[in-house]
């Protein structure tokens, strides 16, 4: 069969990405004396409509039954010349691209004879492998129009209101026991010095209220089989130890409750909660939960102060966590952040020196309803600052925590140095690396900070220290650090530090990506499935990225991306049904002998084991073409349809096509002389 | 000898025990002796070399060609016998896989020499002698069959029709074949007699989805009777080797050790158990990857047992670019065989 086929062969200039390094006449000319290649060109840029009807012409004028362009990676424009194919009538998977960008212009630019004959090889291989494609046609599946939205910050209630509002259901997954995130424990938002409040709990409230939006508090996503359209997940709804039908949100409860606790969460370690509580007023939902852990009456089994005042009897000790089970068919994640622990840089003394601040606290601290009521006060609750530094920088862009840029500290610090000016009169000093204030109107609100009077220095502090070398110090946190401006180093004596803790992924993230079948970066930070051109979608289809778990960014930010994943989502439901790839795992049941190597090695639990027949089967909804199972087989029954044994094995052969021992026709390994 | 087709059987590098094998289909013996004039075996036949080479080319029926190639002589014999045979037939594990001869392509013919005529510690030899290919006497010169740096099998040499797999193979499949010749209906060329799924199917244990996380010696653990041997820890071949014998081995509380090669369509047995494997580690990080690898000792003896000579492999490289021996420093891998350094 395969020694009828037809192909044709295009090779793309890319400009000069490709052509600059690349002979690209030289490779078009030379694979036409490749098997079966009828046509063999080169085009400047193959992926233009022009290029693309280049393919469509030769396919209805020569005939062709194959086409391999060599260009860019699949990834890039893969499905653009599978369409091509389509248009002509030849089944899009019956196309192979060869990448001698990536493969081998872009990795050679130094030497563009190797990569002239490195691009040879890879087309080699593209057009072997091209002549065992076999025809293939795209499973369709409907889409399930409830969408399953994790985490409900403020980028996960715009997703989830944006899709509730357009008529569909949505599922709502908040660990916490309220939602809101990050953003209810502002005070401000720069640099329109907004209450965060005021913004963000009409929608928060919106959320609680919408018809369309079922919300799951306290919960999380333990579990999620199946794929884009059909997810099946797992929820588990912690005990929250209150029968929320029965609870009004009075605060009897709280009110009475005699055990308190640091509240690490909400405020930050900067205030107290009580065991029984809820997190902060504008709460959504109302209700409490009683944190088990703390509860006087789980640790040693006498009060029930709640239970005793609760006046709807709404308190219930024995409630058990609840675990629901329910189809989605799209998911959208946005699980945030965590702030980096300063602690780690114990250079600038937090913990130990009682008036060295994390940025997060100093939220709560000028928060009107927090825990000094919205006043700028030392650690002993009453002295008001004279002198306050606040340090940029801290776990971003050093090697020792987070390389990266935190993106929102210079401008966060820029509202706090306002804050402070506004209702304390110490002086303010900012030590930064570079100010970093981009976005629309930010850098309006840096000149006016520094119209305010705000000390600018710019150099990295290298310390935090209470030791004093002279005696206007004494008494003081002394900030070191080295003024790169007028190349000195420099000591300031301060009431008051406050480190401008960076962002950094959830602690769990890595887990989480593993849990939703998607790519997480070493840092620890969703992967998008392109970082320019689709930074909302990830590489399982049906499962999106929205807010800081994808990047460090702003509110703004975080919205925006909260509404597009939304867009994307109801796009797809719109659409009605998904053409799932057909590129899928099968094992040949005649053939299998059940040995049950490939049982558990399916990240997506796609095959299962027929004890009746005693063979394993695979689930073809359910598997994504891994090949890992493939790989895994030991008596080779299982075949990865699009990358069959022979399709592989033949681009192997092609790859190596100028290494043949002796000259001879095809890769072999018996040799017949002796050696 | 009449007009009975001939039958030949021959041996080349190999121990002798596919001719005892063949014994083993018993009173079929008889037919086989009644339909076939048999004209070659030298285990048991004194007909010559001379006596082959003056048949017509293609007068001989059939020929169970079993052993490797290995010698010049080999070599000349598997010409021969081609030549002179309509059906040439891959007899047993050394002839289609190279079997245990074919290890020695994990070193090459001076590494083997020295240790087998001198190294050994059972060898007393304090003239360092050892075997030439050619030796000038008083009354002229000696000469021996070239010996080879590798072991090739049958079809590495000259093309095969068939494929009888197995150390030794079965009667059943003896049979089959032989019966198969007699009734004229002979299978496509380069059909392998037997069956195209793995031992797994024949076997009657009771297999569960693996997880292994510590290899065990047969002596180290009495197994369970009714529970898959890998499962338990035991290295068992069974998984990526052909079916035919039964499960044999596996029934008898002996892992499979492979003999009779890998599944059909598969190109390198050896390389699939080492994927299979590897698949099923329970381990989560490098170090506990090494820590269970350290219970299997020789897994390059293990995975390639009979099938080296024919897999991708097919031998360490010779030499490498600064002139050192390969086999010498793959010695000095901890890794391959930690018992080596000691």
């Amino acid at each position: 069969m395969s020694e009828e086929e037809k192909i044709g062969v295009y090779i793309c200039h890319c400009g000069h990405n490709i052509a600059g390094t690349v002979d690209v006449e030289g490779v078009a000319e030379w694979a036409k004396s490749l098997p079966n290649v009828t046509v063999s060109k080169d085009y400047k840029f193959m992926c233009s409509s022009l290029g693309q009807e280049l393919i469509e012409e030769d396919i209805a004028e020569q005939g062709l039954s194959r086409v391999v362009v060599a260009a860019c990676s699949p990834h890039m424009h893969e499905p653009t010349f599978r369409g091509a194919c389509s248009r002509a009538g030849l089944n899009p998977y019956l196309f192979e691209m060869a990448n001698i960008r990536e493969h081998a212009s872009w990795v050679h630019q130094d030497d563009g004879e190797a990569a002239t004959e490195k691009a040879k090889s890879i087309v080699s291989g593209a057009v072997s492998r091209a002549r065992e494609l076999e025809p293939l046609e795209p499973f369709r599946a409907p889409i399930d129009e409830t969408t399953l939205v994790v985490g409900g910050g403020i980028a996960g209630i715009n997703t989830a209101l944006e899709i509730a509002n357009a008529g569909y259901k949505v599922i709502l997954v908040e660990r916490e026991p309220s939602i809101g995130g990050h953003m209810a424990q502002f005070d401000k938002t720069f640099p329109t010095l907004d209450c965060s409040a005021c913004i963000l709990t009409p929608k928060m409230f919106d959320v609680g209220n919408h018809p369309n939006i079922e919300l799951m508090t306290y919960s999380e996503v333990e579990q999620v089989d199946g794929y884009v359209g059909n997810f099946t997940v797992r929820i588990r709804k912690k005990a929250r130890m209150i029968d929320v039908d029965l609870c009004t949100g009075c605060g009897d409860c709280w009110e009475r409750c005699p055990a308190k606790v640091v509240d690490t969460v909400y405020e930050a370690g900067l205030g107290y909660r009580t065991a029984v509580y809820r997190p902060f007023p504008q709460a959504v939902p109302k209700y409490p939960v009683i944190d088990t852990e703390s509860c006087i009456y789980f640790k040693n089994g006498r009060c029930r102060a709640c239970e005793k005042f609760c006046p709807t009897d709404a308190i219930k000790f024995d409630q058990e966590d609840e675990i629901i089970v329910t189809s989605v068919g799209n998911i959208v994640l946005a699980t945030g952040y965590d702030l980096f622990d300063s602690r780690r840089l114990p250079q600038y003394g937090y913990g130990r020196l009682a008036n060295v601040f994390t940025s997060l606290e100093f939220e709560r601290m000028t928060n009107a309803s927090g825990p000094t009521d919205g006043k700028v006060l030392l650690r002993d609750g009453v002295t008001e600052p004279k002198s306050v530094a606040i340090l940029h920088c801290i776990g971003s862009r050093d090697k020792n925590t987070n390389d990266y840029c935190s993106a929102i500290c210079c401008m966060a610090a820029l509202k706090f140095a306002h804050l402070v000016k506004e209702k304390t009169d110490a002086e303010v000093y900012n030590f930064y690396i570079d100010m970093r204030t981009a976005p629309k109107d930010y850098e309006t609100f840096y000149n006016r900070l520094m119209q305010e009077g705000t000390h600018f220095i710019r150099g990295r502090a290298a310390e935090v220290t209470d030791a004093a070398r002279k005696p206007e110090e004494v008494g003081k946190l002394i900030v070191q650090a080295e003024d790169t401006l007028i190349g000195k180093q420099r000591r300031i004596p301060v009431d008051m530090v406050i480190l401008m803790a960076g962002m950094q992924p959830r602690h769990d993230s890595q887990e989480v990506s593993h849990r939703f079948g998607i790519g997480c970066s070493d840092a620890g930070f969703f992967n998008e499935s392109h970082p320019k051109l689709d930074p909302i979608a990830t590489m399982n289809a049906g499962i999106f990225i929205a807010g800081v778990c994808q990047g460090p960014k702003d509110i703004p930010a975080s919205v925006s991306q909260g509404a597009a994943a939304a867009s994307r989502v109801l796009s797809l439901i719109g659409k009605g049904e998904v053409e799932i790839e057909p590129v899928r795992a099968h094992i040949d049941e005649d053939r299998c002998s059940g040995c049950r190597i490939c049982n558990n090695l399916c990240p997506y639990n796609a095959i299962d084991f027929l004890e009746d027949l005693a063979v394993s089967r695979v689930n073809p909804a359910l598997c994504k073409g891994c090949g890992t199972c493939v790989a895994a087989c030991p008596s080779q029954v299982i075949d990865g349809q699009h990358y069959t044994f022979n399709s592989i094995m033949s681009q192997i052969e092609g790859l190596l096509w100028d290494v043949r021992p002796n000259g001879e026709e095809k890769v072999t390994f018996q040799k017949t002389e002796p050696v | 000898m009449g007009d009975k087709p001939k039958l030949a059987i021959y041996w080349a590098s190999s121990c002798g025990g596919c001719e005892i094998a063949i014994l083993a289909i018993h009173e079929k013996i008889l037919d086989v002796a009644d339909y076939f004039d048999f004209i070659f075996c030298p285990c048991i036949l004194d007909f010559k070399r001379s006596d082959i080479e003056a048949l017509e080319d293609g007068e001989i029926a059939v020929t169970l060609f079993n052993g490797a190639i290995r010698t010049d002589e080999n070599l000349e014999m598997a010409e021969l016998l081609r030549r002179k045979s309509q059906v040439l037939v891959a007899f047993g594990s050394c002839a289609t896989e190279g079997c245990a001869p074919g290890l020695a392509n994990f070193n090459d013919r001076e590494q083997m020499m020295n240790f087998i005529y001198k190294d050994a510690p059972t060898v007393v030899n304090p003239e360092g002698i050892i075997p030439l290919e050619a030796i000038q006497v008083a009354e002229g010169e000696l000469e021996l069959p070239g010996f080879w740096n590798t072991v090739k099998t049958l079809d590495q040499v000259v093309p095969v029709e068939y494929y009888l797999p197995g150390c030794p193979p079965e009667a059943k499949w003896i049979e089959a074949l032989v019966e198969a010749v007699m009734a004229g209906e002979l299978p496509p060329p380069g059909t392998v007699v037997g069956m195209d799924v793995t031992v797994c199917d024949e076997c009657p244990r009771e297999r569960e989805e693996k997880k292994i996380s510590h290899f065990y010696r047969p002596y180290e653990i009495i197994p369970d009777p009714d529970k898959c041997l890998l499962d338990q820890g035991l290295f068992c071949a069974g998984i990526a080797t052909r079916a035919g014998c039964g499960a044999l081995c596996p029934s008898v509380n002996m892992g499979c050790r492979g003999c009779y090669g890998p599944n059909e369509g598969v190109i390198d047995g050896g390389a699939k158990l080492i994927s299979a494997l590897a698949s099923v580690l329970d381990a989560n990080s490098p170090e506990e990857i090494d820590k269970i690898l350290d219970t299997l000792p020789d897994p390059a003896g293990y995975f390639y047992r009979f099938g080296l000579a024919h897999s991708m492999l097919h031998r360490t490289r010779l030499e490498m670019e600064n002139g050192q021996k390969m086999a010498a420093q793959i010695k000095e891998t901890p890794r391959l065989d930690p018992k080596l350094k000691d």
